[in-house]
């Protein structure tokens, strides 16, 4: 027993603070900025492989894609009753990915969380790169999606409107809107860190880049007032759209009078499972990123705990979801749904998904309630990546199977999903990390102005003798524990 | 280049040898001779065969041009020689109006006899039939296969040229080598000519005048599913061939022997058409039929029977003798089979002898002869004859049995007596009964002709093939049923310069030249009173030469022997529902059409009854070989629920070597099994191969039980059910439901489109499905697409069970789009691709269809369906085939969704028609393609918004039901619930209806 605790207290660091003790301005800007300043010749190998890599499974994107448009949708799985396959799975996956950016930016930001600052810009980029494979994926979806714009109320000699009625028109609007939310957003968070790259730029050509994007940048403090003002009123702008975009989506289903999708519960239900997604994701990369850039003491354990209780939390309110999900289709008294629900939970072809998924996103989880596994980096990544895999089966079990067996036993037909299902999704994760690659290669992933602010703080409202409280207080605390 | 110059140098020099007046006016004179046609071949082998590619546009056009110009008689014309004037279409022929398509009545065969029918053509060209609602055979319907009758007409892989050894021929050469070889026979020695079923007087008549001129010329038949039983039934009883006609009209009680009579066998449409007019139940008060059916395995008509029992082939024969004996025929009583319920023989003998007059025993094709004379006898018993059943003149020009006809002939063939033998149609090489290896007996034959659609089998076998002019494009005559006689008139001139029949043995006559009309004309002016041609213009015109029914016969019933056969696992060899006996095998519509029960598609199978299946140890898809007398065949078991315990049902029409790019190669070949004493029926052993092979069928199987009977999709009772609560009966509507909608209903002015299914009277015969097909342009998918779910049929016959696995309810519902009031896939549509019209059809609108697919996710029905490829020709990779298509509806692209839109093309011509006169559409003036095909009158559509319409009194009927009528999308088309009316003394015994 006390050996126990014991190695829990060696395991477990102070929380509290966001970045290390004594950090200083030049040094965060060294460390933020030099990998990106520095030549091509100087880019670290482990960049040049992931990035090779990256570009393979590009490949076999842009392939599935020609593939795609030259043969037609046939080439999917898709069938009828099965007429919504993989793309929209994997649409549903990716938006969901998207959230923790957004949550992270504009919620945390708005809630003042200063945990947020080190993680924020590869969040908001990750999100932007998930918007990005998710929004072409209605698109490919579509039997003709070379007339994907007649979605768009554009005036036409038609004279022809979308039909507003449509849940996958609203669609449209969430996601373009979420996407240039988010790219604004991004992009104006960048821009003093863009000036402070063009301030340091090495060559010629990363002044013209950088000091092109910084749009002028000059540090003054009308400057920064009005890139606060309009920071925050961005992050203003974002919050709704954290809980409409993933809602809207959900609406899809919950619209349409499909038994297993005709339910209330959908949208809460998806953007909880969007959130738990999304910090998976979040997880997914910081974990490699800290690593590789030695960010560990910009990245701390405190920022990994939260994003692992974080995930904790919404990976219950989704198993909350399930459970109701299950509870109303046998409390509904209807017949379509009772079946559903037992098709999904017992039937013949694809009772595993179910399990699966229970055992991703259910079982898997709790190991979170410890404090010593959400500082485990390795843990929170191997948790991530089940966590992932079971939001994945879980779009799987919502469109696929519930799809395979509604109304008429007549029309049942299972569904199995082609190798160019499979390739376009790969590819779809291609497209992701290679935008991830050349990312970190160009921009700086963390925030260096916002943890500036974060070392200013502690530096000149110094907390550090409340932390020292705080630290005997915790050590007393263990101690007690300990002995009884 | 040396052959070249060597050919053209013959030529010159063949010219050199002509003197005076022999001139030549183009090569096409010089075509005949040999060097000509090798130097056309090898310089042009384009224009050597101009048709034996596929048919380009300009030639197409051209054949086009003049059977339009001639329109009417000249359409059989050959294409057009140097001295037959084309004319242009500028001055257009008098009744054609572009856009507006014509009429024209003809008959198709099936089996030999005539079902009549109306053909549509657009500017000449022949889209779709519909049945003469003048010919007894048809009264305006049409079965599966004769819808596509149109596909079969343009199929690039029939014959398109005459042959020796696939060497191009003339038909001079033909001609000039026939009476060659015709001129050394001493009286015809030697010369057999093999036909299929013939009904055709005038065929007839040249046949016996051939076998007048040639004494020693002799005639066979062969098709391997004439009714040859039923010949020998009617020897058996009355010691004479005979043609029975059987009138379901009449009859209130019918026992069914194994007869599928709705759907196969001659009269097959108009014993459908009356059977439902007898069944059919609308209020409570209406009378209803009963129907007793045993089988050994299900059929369409099989699902309607108030009383079904499986039973193997020597049950039924034991049954019928049992029936029989206890009707007070001489004959012994048969063992009870085990399924049959103890009461059932008695309580039936009951019911039979209370309906004296007024029942019916019918015997179907594959029971043996004894059968058939005990159904005779049994009708002979019951005063039947004269009322439900009388017996006609034989329809057939010389009923024979075509087994020993064939066998005959075969046995001639080897003892090297045969020296020309004329295969008119059929594809005897194929069809021929395992043991007689007709393929090596016709190597004895010196000169072998063939007259085929296709280069098939026996047309690779014999010596010449010729192409056969398709029934829609040539003259001829056929019989009905009942004797009544249709002339055939062609639609379009042949394609590829097909000879009839009539045109070969007029050859062989020695008049090469004389044309089908000429021979046809000439038979029937000296058979006519009056104005011949005022009797040609009228009969030609209604399709039916007046009062031509063979006339009734009395006849005595002899004494006959019945032996009661014991059997094991048996074979059981039936024509495919979908393919025939194999001749429509390159047709894809007819491959692709779900079979009815199984729902297989693109394949035969060895279909089982599941206690088989689990005695044999095997399931679906799994190999098994059937052995019969040394034969054997590998074939896939369906397991299918309401076949007979130890029976093996397969298809034939399948295993086809010589098919065409469609038909060959796929299924296994069950002719192989099938002997000349076993064509109906064969013991068969049973090995396992361990390998499995895929079958594709559009359903998986569903039992109603369970999940299924809560959710009342088929509604079902008994009359007697009905008749305890005539208003509000309780198996309609099982479960009350509110209707409740946030929108208000939309409102309908003008029309109202809506539709009434009848369950109790659907057989589920799939005609609504093909006829629909062809209406509607609807694509085939091929089998691998069907196996992953993307058939596009608009219009599907599910089916259900209920009860015992061993011996089911069988249900058939068919299935179209619904057209819901409150359709759920219009809202989810982003881009309004399919909307609400001011009628109330739920139109798609295909040109903005961008295939979301959300419509199908959100339609209940699942009726809708999705281009996932380019199903569809595309105007750069089109076929003939395209010829078939309807120009009134548009063909779609891939990405696009489409579905049933109640032949919107149709009701758009019928209210063009109507504004013109500035009325409304009067009911029944719009016709649906599945309604207009239906044998049974199942479907009923018109305008709900006129009281007076039939629609509106079929749905006034407390049968009516909306099928998933609370999800509140109120559909336009609903249904009859499936009255049944058994026994009630059977009923309570058993504690169900089987």
């Amino acid at each position: 027993m006390a050996v126990s605790s014991k190695k829990t207290a060696r395991a477990v660091v102070e929380i509290d603070r966001v970045i290390g003790k004594g950090e200083q301005y030049g040094a965060i800007d060294d460390v933020i900025n030099d990998p990106v300043l520095a030549g091509p010749l100087k880019t670290p190998r482990w960049w040049w492989v992931g990035f090779a890599i990256a570009m393979t499974f590009l490949g076999v994107y842009l392939t599935s894609i020609i593939y795609l448009i030259t043969k037609g949708t046939g080439v999917w799985g898709n069938n009828v009753p099965v007429a919504w396959g993989f793309p929209i799975i994997n649409f549903v996956w990716w938006i969901g990915i998207g959230h923790a950016g957004t949550l992270i930016s504009a919620i945390l930001l708005l809630f003042r969380q200063p945990w947020r600052t080190s993680i924020n810009r590869f969040a908001e980029a990750m999100t932007i790169f998930a918007v990005v494979c998710a929004g072409l994926y209605p698109i490919l979806h579509l039997g003709r999606p070379w007339v994907f714009y007649w979605l768009a109320p554009y005036p036409n000699t038609l004279g022809l409107f979308p039909q507003f009625r449509s849940p996958l028109d609203w669609d449209l609007f969430a996601i373009s809107t979420y996407g240039s939310v988010s790219v604004l957003f991004w992009y104006i968070g960048l821009i003093p860190d863009l000036a402070s790259l063009r301030d340091r730029a090495a060559s010629s050509f990363q002044r013209l880049l950088y000091g092109t994007l910084c749009l002028g940048w000059n540090g003054s403090a009308k400057a920064w007032q009005r890139y606060q003002r309009a920071y925050l009123l961005l992050a203003a702008l974002s919050f709704p759209l954290v809980l409409s975009v993933h809602s809207t989506i959900a609406l899809d289903f919950a619209v349409s009078q499909v038994p297993g999708w005709n339910n209330t519960v959908m949208p809460p239900y998806f953007v909880a499972g969007a959130v738990f997604a999304g910090f998976a994701m979040v997880i997914i990369l910081a974990v490699p990123l800290r690593k590789a850039f030695g960010l560990e003491h910009l990245i701390t354990l405190r920022h990994l705990d939260n994003c692992g209780k974080l995930m904790l939390g919404t990976g219950m309110v989704v198993l909350y979801g399930y459970t109701v999900e299950l509870f109303m289709a046998w409390y509904s008294g209807v017949e379509f749904e009772r079946y559903m629900a037992f098709n999904r939970v017992f039937g013949n072809d694809h009772w595993w998904a179910f399990w699966l998924l229970i055992a991703c996103n259910g079982l898997a989880i709790q190991p979170l309630w410890l404090r010593s596994v959400r500082q485990s980096p390795f843990w929170l990544f191997v948790i991530s990546i089940i966590v992932s895999i079971g939001m994945w089966l879980e779009r799987f079990v919502i469109v696929a199977i519930t799809l395979t067996k509604d109304f008429l036993p007549s029309s049942w037909a299972d569904y199995k999903a082609t190798f160019w299902d499979w390739s376009l999704y790969l590819g779809s994760l291609g497209l992701f990390a290679t935008l991830f690659f050349l990312f970190i290669r160009l921009l700086p992933s963390i925030s260096g102005t916002e943890v500036k602010e974060l070392v200013h703080h502690d530096a000149h409202h110094g907390s550090d003798y409340l932390e020292d409280i705080r630290a005997d207080f915790f050590q007393e605390g263990k101690t007690g524990e300990a002995g009884a | 280049m040396n052959e070249t110059h060597l050919d053209l140098h013959s030529i010159r020099k063949r010219l050199e040898g002509l003197k005076g007046q022999d001139y030549w006016r183009g090569l096409e004179e010089l075509a005949d001779t040999e060097e000509f046609k090798t130097f056309l071949h090898q310089e042009f082998p384009r224009h050597a065969a101009p048709l034996e590619g596929a048919l380009d546009r300009r030639g197409f056009l051209k054949i086009l041009g003049a059977s339009l110009a001639l329109a009417g008689l000249s359409a059989c014309a050959r294409p057009p020689t140097p001295n037959e004037k084309i004319v242009p279409y500028v001055r257009a022929p008098e009744e054609i109006i572009p856009g507006t398509p014509l009429l024209f009545a003809s008959a198709t065969t099936e089996g030999g006899f005539a079902e009549g029918l109306l053909v549509e053509s657009h500017q000449g060209r022949p889209t779709k039939v519909e049945g003469n609602p003048d010919h007894p055979a048809s009264l305006g319907a049409t079965h599966a296969q004769t819808q596509a009758t149109v596909l079969s007409l343009y199929d690039p892989d029939r014959s398109q040229f005459i042959s020796e050894g696939g060497q191009v021929r003339s038909w001079q050469e033909l001609a000039t080598t026939l009476a060659t070889t015709l001129a050394g026979l001493e009286r015809g020695t030697g010369l057999r000519i093999l036909t299929e079923t013939v009904t055709s007087p005038t065929l007839a008549k040249q046949l016996s005048d051939l076998l007048v001129q040639y004494p020693d010329a002799r005639w066979h038949q062969y098709d391997p599913t004439h009714g040859d039983a039923a010949l020998e039934g009617a020897q058996l009883a009355f010691g004479e061939a005979v043609t029975p006609r059987y009138h379901f009209d009449r009859a209130d009680v019918i026992l069914s022997l194994e007869a599928d009579f709705t759907n196969s066998g001659p009269g097959r449409l108009r014993h459908a058409k009356d059977f439902a007019r007898k069944r059919r139940v609308r209020h409570a008060e209406d009378n209803m039929n009963r129907l007793y059916l045993v089988e050994s395995t299900p059929s369409p008509t099989g699902s309607l029977a108030d009383h079904r029992v499986p039973l193997s082939p020597s049950e039924i024969v034991h049954f019928a003798s049992s029936v029989a004996h206890e009707l007070g025929v001489d004959v012994p009583a048969g063992e009870q089979p085990e399924i049959l319920d103890e009461h059932f023989i008695e309580e039936l003998v009951k019911d039979l002898e209370e309906n004296r007059g007024s029942c019916l025993v019918i015997a179907g094709d594959s029971q043996p002869p004894e059968v058939h004379a005990l159904a005779h006898a049994m009708n002979d018993a019951l005063e039947n004859v004269g009322s439900t059943v009388t017996y006609l003149e034989p329809v057939e020009a010389q009923p024979v049995n075509h087994r020993s006809s064939l066998a005959e002939l075969v046995l001639a063939m080897r003892a090297g007596d045969v020296e020309v033998l004329l295969i008119l149609g059929g594809n005897p090489v194929y069809t021929a009964p395992a043991d007689l290896d007709f393929e090596s007996a016709l190597a004895n034959v010196p000169l072998s002709v063939h007259l085929g659609l296709y280069r098939d089998e026996t047309g690779i076998a014999t010596n010449w093939h010729v192409p056969q002019a398709h029934t829609l494009e040539t003259w001829g005559d056929a019989r009905a049923f009942d004797g009544t006689t249709t002339i055939m008139q062609p639609l379009i001139s042949p394609f590829y310069g097909g000879k009839s029949e009539l045109e070969i043995l007029a050859t062989l006559r020695g008049d090469p030249e004389a044309s089908a009309y000429d021979i046809l004309r000439g038979y029937w002016r000296g058979r006519v009173e009056g104005n011949f041609d005022d009797f040609w213009r009228e009969t030609v015109y209604r399709g039916v030469v007046a009062s031509s029914e063979s006339g009734t016969r009395d006849l005595a019933l002899k004494s006959f022997t019945v032996e009661l056969p014991s059997e094991g696992l048996v074979v059981l060899f039936r024509p495919d529902p979908g393919v025939g006996d194999g001749r429509f095998a390159n047709n894809g519509w007819l491959q692709e059409l779900p079979n009815p029960f199984s729902k297989l598609t693109w394949d035969n199978a060895a279909l089982i009854a599941p206690a088989t299946a689990e005695e044999l140890g095997v399931r679906n898809n799994d190999v098994i070989t059937l052995s019969v007398d040394g034969n054997s065949v590998d074939a896939p078991v369906w397991v299918l629920p309401g076949q007979a315990k130890g029976v093996i049902t397969t298809h034939l029409g399948y295993g086809r070597k010589e098919a065409g790019r469609i038909g060959t190669g796929i299924g296994f070949n069950a002719y192989a099994l099938r002997t000349l004493d076993r064509a109906s029926t064969a013991p068969v052993e049973v090995a396992r191969t361990g390998t499995r092979y895929q079958l594709v069928s559009t359903q998986v199987h569903h039992a109603l039980d369970g999940t299924g009977e809560r959710r009342h999709i088929i509604r079902s009772g008994t009359l007697d059910e009905f008749r305890a609560h005539p208003e509000h009966p309780e198996f309609v509507h099982p479960v009350e439901h509110f209707q409740a909608d946030l929108y208000p209903p939309f409102e309908y002015d003008s029309y109202a489109w809506g539709m009434v299914i009848d369950m109790t009277v659907c057989t589920g015969c799939n005609a609504c499905v093909s006829a629909c097909q062809a209406e509607n342009n609807i694509p085939i998918v091929g089998k691998d697409q069907v196996a992953v779910g993307r058939e596009m049929h608009w219009i599907r016959v599910d089916n259900y069970y209920r009860g015992d696995l061993d011996n089911p309810e069988l249900f058939q519902q068919p299935l179209t789009c619904m057209q819901c009031e409150k359709a759920p896939c219009e809202p989810v549509c982003p881009v309004g691709a399919t909307v609400h019209d001011h009628e109330g059809l739920n139109v798609m609108v295909y040109n903005r269809c961008v295939g979301t697919r959300y419509c199908s996710n959100n339609c209940p029905y699942k009726v809708r369906r999705f281009n996932f490829l380019q199903y569809a020709e595309l105007s750069n990779t089109a076929t003939e085939l395209s010829l078939a298509n309807n120009p009134d509806v548009t063909v779609r692209s891939r990405g696009v969704m489409e579905k049933c839109t109640y032949c919107t093309q149709r009701i758009s011509a019928a209210r063009i028609e109507a504004n013109r006169q500035d009325r409304q559409i009067r009911d029944g003036e719009v016709v649906t393609a599945c309604q207009a095909a239906c044998p049974t009158e199942a479907i009923v559509f018109g305008d709900i918004n006129d009281p007076s319409s039939r629609v509106v009194s079929t749905k006034a009927s407390p049968l009516n039901y909306a099928l998933l009528e609370e999800l509140n999308t109120v559909p336009r088309t609903t249904y009859l619930a499936k009255v049944k009316n058994p026994n009630p003394a059977l009923v309570s015994e058993e504690a169900g209806v089987h």
